[in-house]
């Protein structure tokens, strides 16, 4: 029961061979017995679940179910959830329970599924190692000295470890896809502007895009078609018709150009990991998979402007923590200046504020041509190559990330080696454009290794299909940890 | 482009954060190795390359002006550190 799919699932809560309560009850079990030793979750609430449990029930029962009513979901604390704990991994909101659900969670709440908890994440989903949570660092199933990844570090361990058959997630500069790979999941972050943000605490506004994390390509794609739609609250949100994202997974990929791009096969790619992609490479060209040679010639530039763009929103987004209306306030303080002043000092952790003093310096007066204006000319060229690449090759493929899981607090003292981690990542996030990662082997001290797959804007169905047709002749997605 | 201490000072100050002396000195450091990183960038000739602020070209929708929302103040205020007569409460600005 804890490694099916989520297609098993629904097929037995339809047929009512299990009931949503019971399939609950098995993942908190699970979740109680593991959840010590991981920390993949900030909140648990049991009653909470069952109810939602129970309504599911009644949904089946009355024939009023989705594919997806019934099955258990863990949901990233960085999404608002009404009445429960809303932490986004931060000490500033340690007491916020939401009033509101993000649409994300009442999307999913009305497709049936049932809220399981909250998971931790780096805070304010700044982090690529699930270090900077104030409640805590997450461990990788796969190996309990390494990290999960991040930011959304507790989504993956808690699939990776079979806590709960699939998770949200966000990704800003990599934080579905790296913790993904790291974690040997599966996970998706749509084109920019698909999944509503409404809802859901902000970090870098024209980056943030949520998504869904699991085992397969196959569950990624029953789950996007929930969480993927309009939404009138969210100012970049698109109008688009409807898509079936489970519609094209079984088509043939032979015929298919995967372009390959030579800078992210250069420096800074561990062997072991070239090793694992080579591998699957072999594993798509027996599918008939094409592949050919392309060059993202600023890619080297796609860090540096992550980091004065994404700080720079970030500076912003975060000026709204003062603690008047929610969220912390300090115990002592001599005027409002002052308030404010504790309120956030005390708040935030390291990595926030260092974030937030890059952001407001690279808008302050008399750097902003320099930096900021000069890092959004940057983005364009960035988002550029990928067009050019795109007329000779259908879909992107390389490494999530150029190594496995590092041990905890290996990268703690250097801010500089843990933003590296989303060297291939983050340019997707600068052009918008959608990116997944699926387990692919293992490499050093077995842990996991993850294939990067970036399409053309609006590619989901084609990239999940290349995915699929993968996991359909391999069985990394279903190996689990032995914890 | 090399960062200073007062740099770190003046933006903690429009940041609202506190530094001490001791963890200016280590942001300074931390800092300076970012900026080092982000200097890359401005070897980059971008004369005439339009600055792209957004991942997808759109423009702003508009709808009517109408009430959407209920009141939900209670709601709302029932999780705000200090709320008296229906007002947030902050320490007092003016004499």
């Amino acid at each position: 029961m804890l490694n099916a799919s989520l297609k098993q699932l629904s097929a037995l809560l339809a047929a009512q061979k299990i009931s949503s309560t019971e399939l609950t009850q098995i993942f908190l079990d699970r979740t109680n017995a593991l959840n010590p030793q991981l920390n993949a979750f900030i909140t648990l609430d049991e009653e909470k679940s069952l109810i939602r449990a129970k309504q599911a029930d009644e949904m089946i029962a009355s024939g009023r179910n989705t594919p997806l009513t019934g099955i258990p979901i863990a949901q990233k604390d960085i999404f608002c959830a009404q009445g429960w704990l809303t932490t986004c991994g931060s000490k500033m909101l340690s007491n916020f329970v939401s009033p509101y659900d993000a649409t994300v969670v009442a999307r999913l709440n009305q497709a049936g599924m049932v809220n399981l908890g909250k998971t931790n994440m780096d805070e304010f989903a700044m982090g690529s190692s699930n270090e900077t949570s104030f409640y805590g660092p997450v461990r990788n199933p796969w190996d309990i000295a390494a990290v999960p990844g991040g930011s959304s570090g507790g989504s993956a361990s808690a699939v990776a470890a079979r806590m709960a058959p699939a998770a949200t997630g966000t990704d800003t500069g990599g934080s579905i896809r790296q913790p993904a790979a790291l974690c040997g999941i599966s996970g998706i972050k749509p084109t920019y502007g698909l999944v509503s943000r409404y809802g859901m605490i902000a970090f870098a506004s024209s980056l943030d895009q949520g998504g869904p994390m699991a085992k397969s390509a196959e569950d990624l794609a029953l789950l996007l078609n929930a969480m993927v739609g309009f939404d009138e609250r969210d100012s970049t949100s698109l109008q688009r018709k409807t898509e079936d994202y489970t519609g094209a997974l079984a088509e043939p990929v032979n015929n298919l150009r995967v372009g390959l791009p030579r800078e992210f096969f250069s420096q800074g790619l561990t062997a072991d990991v070239a090793r694992a992609i080579e591998t699957a490479f072999a594993e798509y060209r027996k599918l008939g998979v094409t592949f050919v040679d392309i060059s993202l010639p600023n890619s080297n530039l796609a860090i540096p402007v992550y980091y004065v763009l994404a700080p720079a929103e970030a500076s912003s987004n975060l000026s709204r923590f003062d603690g008047v209306r929610y969220g912390y306030r300090a115990a002592e303080y001599r005027d409002l200046e002052d308030m404010y002043r504790k309120t956030r000092t005390q708040g935030f952790g390291a990595e926030v504020k260092r974030r937030i003093l890059i952001g407001a310096y690279v808008l302050s007066h008399g750097y902003y041509d320099a930096y900021y204006l000069q890092a959004q000319k940057l983005r364009r060229l960035i988002a550029n190559d990928f067009q050019e690449a795109f007329k000779q090759c259908d879909l992107i493929m390389g490494p999530t990330s150029p190594a496995v899981a590092f041990d905890i607090g290996e990268k703690n003292d250097d801010p500089i080696q843990m933003y590296l981690s989303d060297i291939y990542t983050s340019g997707v996030n600068l052009a918008g454009l959608p990116g997944m990662s699926i387990p692919v082997g293992f490499g050093e001290k077995n842990r996991p290794v993850g294939l990067h797959i970036i399409g053309n804007y609006f590619q989901e169905s084609r990239m999940l299909n290349v995915a699929h047709a993968y996991q359909q002749v391999t069985d990394w997605h279903q190996r689990e940890p032995a914890i | 482009m090399t960062l200073s201490i007062d740099d770190i000072n003046r933006t903690a100050k429009l940041a609202q954060i506190e530094t001490s002396e001791q963890e200016a000195q280590q942001t300074l450091k931390q800092l300076s190795a970012i900026f080092d990183l982000i200097a890359q960038m401005q070897q980059v000739d971008t004369t005439g390359v339009a600055p792209m602020s957004h991942a997808q070209d759109m423009v702003q929708r508009l709808r009517e002006d109408q009430v959407i929302e209920t009141d939900q103040r209670q709601l709302f205020q029932s999780i705000a550190p200090q709320v008296e007569a229906e007002l947030y409460l902050v320490p007092k600005v003016i004499e």
